[in-house]
């Protein structure tokens, strides 16, 4: 009983908010770490299919992504509308890829090059055309790990 | 008098009250740049490129399950009309063929899927199909590594025992040059 009474006597001080900007640095820093501002624009539309059968992509530096798509608005009047290849944030075509793929190479570590993979992010309304003719351009560069980007599904079709 | 409250306020800590919600405003940018987009996709490994024709190896029919996709996204599985609701099964029968059929694989590890497309099919359809076939090798999987170690198969499943899996359902596609047909403009 008396510690009861004592206990509700001691109930003045209000908590501490001293510790409160550390906390809120601590999730700042974690936040300004994951950050990843991306890099360049996107200058083809790009809206990947979706699919239930996916696997995550480990290592981000050893992945290099060829985007394909529409041009968007602003450069139909100089691309037109018919797909394109867009590699770094250039427009390219396929016979740009082998050079593309071996700066990105040069900048990884020998031992670590074979587990290059190459994203393809393409958009779900382009034809298979332009696909494979990137295709035949990385199997001729020697790049065969590849990976279909896509959305996740829950439900099966 | 003044000089000593200058040095009372040297004493004087700075207020660091506001440290908080500038902390707070910092972030509060970060969370809402931030895209936390997690890459994830299909992952397939492309065969080399040689410049020789391949060499011509016949294979019994009855190993084949060839898949084609036409210009107009239709399916044409073995020669006849399918939906791609019924890919999936259809393949894992045809994998493992419990009944035994004279018309299906002999072995899984003879059964070949082949894959082909026109030019004109559109990349959302080939990616359904391709997924669709994945799945069903990825189902076999799952079934034979709960027969095997009576736990699901996954990604961080142990080397070997995936080796040991695939060893006995190697997953076999092959994909065909694609027909010139299609093409758009």
């Amino acid at each position: 009983m008396g510690h009861f009474v004592k206990k509700r006597g001691k109930s003045s001080p209000a908590i501490s908010t001293a510790s409160l900007p550390d906390i809120i640095f601590m999730l700042l820093f974690f936040f300004m770490v994951v950050t990843v501002l991306r890099e360049g624009e996107r200058k083809v539309r790009v809206v990947v299919p979706q699919a239930t059968e996916l696997q995550k992509l480990e290592q981000k530096s050893l992945v290099n992504h060829i985007w394909i798509g529409r041009p968007i608005e602003k450069y139909q009047s100089v691309y037109g509308t018919k797909p394109r290849i867009q590699l770094g944030d250039k427009f390219a075509n396929e016979f740009d890829i082998p050079l593309f793929l071996e700066q990105h190479k040069i900048k990884i570590p020998e031992a670590q090059r074979p587990a290059i993979t190459t994203s393809l992010k393409v958009d779900g309304d382009v034809t298979m055309g332009i696909v494979s003719d990137v295709k035949t351009s990385l199997r001729k560069a020697g790049q065969l790990k590849l990976n279909y980007s896509a959305r996740p599904r829950q439900d099966k079709i | 008098m003044a000089r000593t409250s200058s040095r009372d306020r040297m004493k004087n800590e700075i207020n660091a009250g506001s440290m908080a919600d500038i902390a707070f405003l910092l972030l509060i940018f970060f969370l809402v740049t931030t895209t936390i987009d997690i890459d994830k996709g299909i992952t397939v490994k492309l065969p080399p490129w040689s410049d020789e024709a391949p060499e011509i190896t016949r294979l019994a029919t009855r190993n084949v399950f060839s898949v084609l996709v036409n210009a107009q996204d239709q399916l044409l599985v073995r020669g006849e009309l399918a939906k791609i609701e019924e890919l999936r099964e259809r393949a894992k029968e045809f994998i493992v063929n419990p009944q035994k059929r004279e018309d299906l694989a002999e072995r899984p590890t003879k059964a070949i899927i082949s894959l082909k497309n026109d030019r004109g099919t559109s990349y959302k359809r080939y990616v359904e199909v391709y997924n669709e076939l994945k799945a069903a090798y990825n189902e076999l999987w799952d079934e034979e590594c709960q027969r095997m170690y009576g736990i699901p198969y996954d990604e961080d499943l142990p080397l070997a025992y995936r080796r040991a899996i695939k060893e006995k359902i190697p997953f076999v596609l092959s994909e065909a040059e694609p027909t010139a047909f299609g093409e758009e403009n």
